[in-house]
């Protein structure tokens, strides 16, 4: 795969201009690097989702249910009819193009139909054929068009060019949210078995073993013993994580991306060292769960019905183990879920109590409802208490900055927090120019389940926009290290920065938390978590001028 | 699903080249990667690759994580895409007939 990307200086060029014909009548190509491999059909078929079937997009037959247009046809106006939202937004579009340049992949693409006015079009010229007087009498110059595989075709292709991230929403003046109508596009192709294989895969394995990733229980503690010998080489000291604890205080949920890929690993070591801290110095009673061993859910980029039933996991496991409250971990869409649907979809949690920080009494009102608390709130609420023993000059060889997380940011409004934290365990922090964070972040490229490996190009394209900024602290500043709070950020960024700024690494904002933690009993701390000698300490600072 | 002929066998692979099934694997299997990879010889340190990622696989069911693997083998990451030019996954997991990880990876 890697050799057929193009180089940085061709994927530059990108043409903003209009094609020679109206988007209805341009047809779409299906381009190798731009799309996700087809579902599994062993993975749809596990959790009984519709025409489980070996297809490949590259192929002119799709292998489909014979009625597959009635379905759709009759999935659309289920959903117009159940969700009062996706009605208003098939309707109150008035094509004002607030939202068109807004989008990172119309951005890095110049494809006219990433343009999320243009996207949402896709569906709606549908919609006003079978569902509006207008259209269905006035046709093309309503902007109505039959259903057909053609556009069938440009329905999947685009509806999996879209990351969900909902930065376009945040220009709409009429507020429309393109992320939903692209959230209702990917239900009605899951209908007749349109996934893709990033995401269905996943599902599946998070429906038979609790994570996405498909760890086993002794698997998932073999991980976590792995890092407790990790941790006890870098600092001298040796956690002691709790499993399936019943009665626990608290059930600790992260993403399953945390314990098995780097760097997320390191956010994860961070999760465990601070846990150790608290449980030593004030008695903090945490467990993680083999079980609810996911926090992230990839039904949500499948349907309302599988999401459901994935996030189900969660509260069940907080009641059989008879927690207080739920502490989530640093993730992206999990948080959209947590925050969006979970109460009203699986709870309510009347069983778990509202959460209260055991060892600063601060009450998460936030989190009254749902009782789940994002931890970084939980963190900086502990250092603005002052009870975390922090030596920031730790990080001091690192120049920090900060990507807001498009679910976290806009999905629930965690803006301070992080930043919080890192400022207060790094000494180095640089903004991004002010459009490209909090409510105007741009997506990493690769969020609702579009992080795979054959759409590199869709991915590097659509991460420009961040690299971009990321560049430029870089280039003004210095800044080496870009922090995060999600495991698809983690995950991606990476690959995004080797491509376009290759001097800035990757880091969850606990890892550098834990990096700056002192804990009691330490050895001297000359090596960071990812076993780097800390320049400065124990004259390595030498040996780093030498080269 | 895509099939490749090689040394008298018949193997069915996924889109990234992957064989269908752990069960699959056999020597040949071994031999058709190490082509594909452009590997030129295998030694003791490509099989003790393989051998620890079988061994972990069948007693967990995926694949080990990449720090792990660096662990039990002794080798740095680095000195896994030597052996191994698509790294450990692409590579070393393929030839030892895993299948690929999926989700926030």
């Amino acid at each position: 795969m890697a050799e057929e990307l193009p180089k940085p200086e061709e994927l530059i060029q990108i043409q903003h201009h209009s094609p020679k014909t109206d988007w209805i009548s341009t047809p779409t190509n299906i381009r190798k690097g731009m799309y996700c491999y087809a579902s599994n059909p062993k993975s749809v078929e596990y959790v009984g989702l519709p025409n489980a079937r070996e297809w490949n997009p590259m192929e002119e037959d799709w292998k489909l249910p014979e009625n597959w247009q009635e379905i759709i046809h009759q999935g659309f106006k289920e959903r117009l009819e159940r969700f009062r939202s996706f009605k208003v937004f098939m309707d109150i579009c008035v094509r004002c193009g607030a939202c068109a340049d807004k989008c990172h992949y119309f951005i890095g693409t110049g494809d006219p139909k990433n343009m999320p006015v243009l996207r949402a079009e896709l569906l709606r010229s549908v919609y006003r054929n079978d569902f509006t007087r207008a259209g269905r009498i006035l046709g093309k110059l309503n902007g109505a068009r039959p259903m057909s595989l053609d556009v069938l075709k440009e329905w999947w292709y685009y509806l999996f060019q879209c990351s969900e991230c909902r930065r376009c929403s945040v220009f709409c003046p009429y507020g429309i949210d393109t992320a939903e109508i692209t959230i209702m596009g990917r239900e009605l192709l899951n209908l007749i078995g349109l996934n893709i294989d990033w995401i269905a895969t996943p599902v599946a394995n998070c429906y038979r073993t609790g994570n996405h990733l498909g760890i086993q229980p002794h698997a998932f503690i073999d991980m976590l013993d792995f890092f407790v010998d990790d941790i006890e080489e870098v600092t001298g000291v040796r956690v002691e994580p709790q499993f399936n604890k019943k009665g626990a205080d608290i059930l600790f949920i992260t993403p399953s991306g945390d314990v098995f890929a780097d760097p997320g690993t390191y956010t994860c070591m961070g999760y465990m060292m601070l846990f150790h801290y608290l449980q030593e110095k004030y008695g903090f009673d945490i467990t993680w769960s083999t079980y609810a061993s996911e926090g992230g859910n990839f039904g949500f980029f499948t349907s309302h019905e599988t999401m459901k039933r994935l996030n189900s996991k969660m509260y069940a496991e907080a009641k059989r183990l008879g927690v207080k409250w739920i502490l989530g971990g640093e993730c992206g869409h999990m948080w959209r879920v947590i925050n969006q649907y979970m109460d009203t979809m699986n709870g309510p949690a009347d069983f778990l109590e509202e959460p209260v920080s055991p060892i600063t009494g601060t009450k998460f009102e936030n989190a009254k409802s749902t009782k789940m608390v994002h931890i970084t709130e939980f963190t900086a609420d502990l250092i603005k208490h002052g009870k975390l023993d922090l030596d920031p000059s730790r990080n001091d060889h690192l120049k920090v900055t900060y990507h807001d997380s498009c679910n976290t940011s806009r999905g629930m409004g965690i803006f301070d927090e992080p930043r919080y934290v890192i400022q207060n365990v790094c000494n180095h922090f640089y903004e991004m120019p002010a459009n490209t964070i909090r409510e105007n972040t741009f997506c990493c490229g690769s969020g609702a389940g579009l992080n795979a490996g054959e759409d590199m190009e869709l991915r590097l394209t659509g991460g420009l926009p961040r690299a971009n900024a990321v560049k430029y602290v870089h280039e003004k500043h210095g800044v080496n290290m870009l922090a995060c709070i999600c495991a698809i950020d983690r995950a991606a960024l990476p690959p995004l920065m080797d491509y376009w700024v290759p001097e800035v690494n990757v880091t969850g904002v606990h890892e550098l938390v834990a990096n700056a933690l002192n804990l009691a009993g330490q050895n001297d701390r000359t090596i960071d978590l990812r076993h780097e000698d800390l320049p400065g300490i124990e004259g390595e600072s030498e040996e780093e001028a030498d080269e | 699903m895509p099939t490749v002929e090689f040394m008298g066998k018949t193997f069915t692979v996924d889109e990234d080249g992957f064989i269908d099934s752990y069960d699959n694997w056999c020597q040949e299997w071994v031999q058709w990667v190490k082509k594909e990879e452009g590997i030129e010889e295998l030694n003791e340190e490509h099989q003790k690759i393989i051998d620890v990622l079988r061994d972990y696989y069948e007693k967990n069911g995926i694949a080990p994580m990449v720090r792990v693997l660096s662990k039990v083998t002794g080798f740095k990451l680095k000195h896994i895409y030597e052996l191994f030019p698509s790294g450990p996954g692409k590579g070393a997991c393929k030839m030892a007939g895993l299948p690929k990880p999926t989700g926030c990876v």
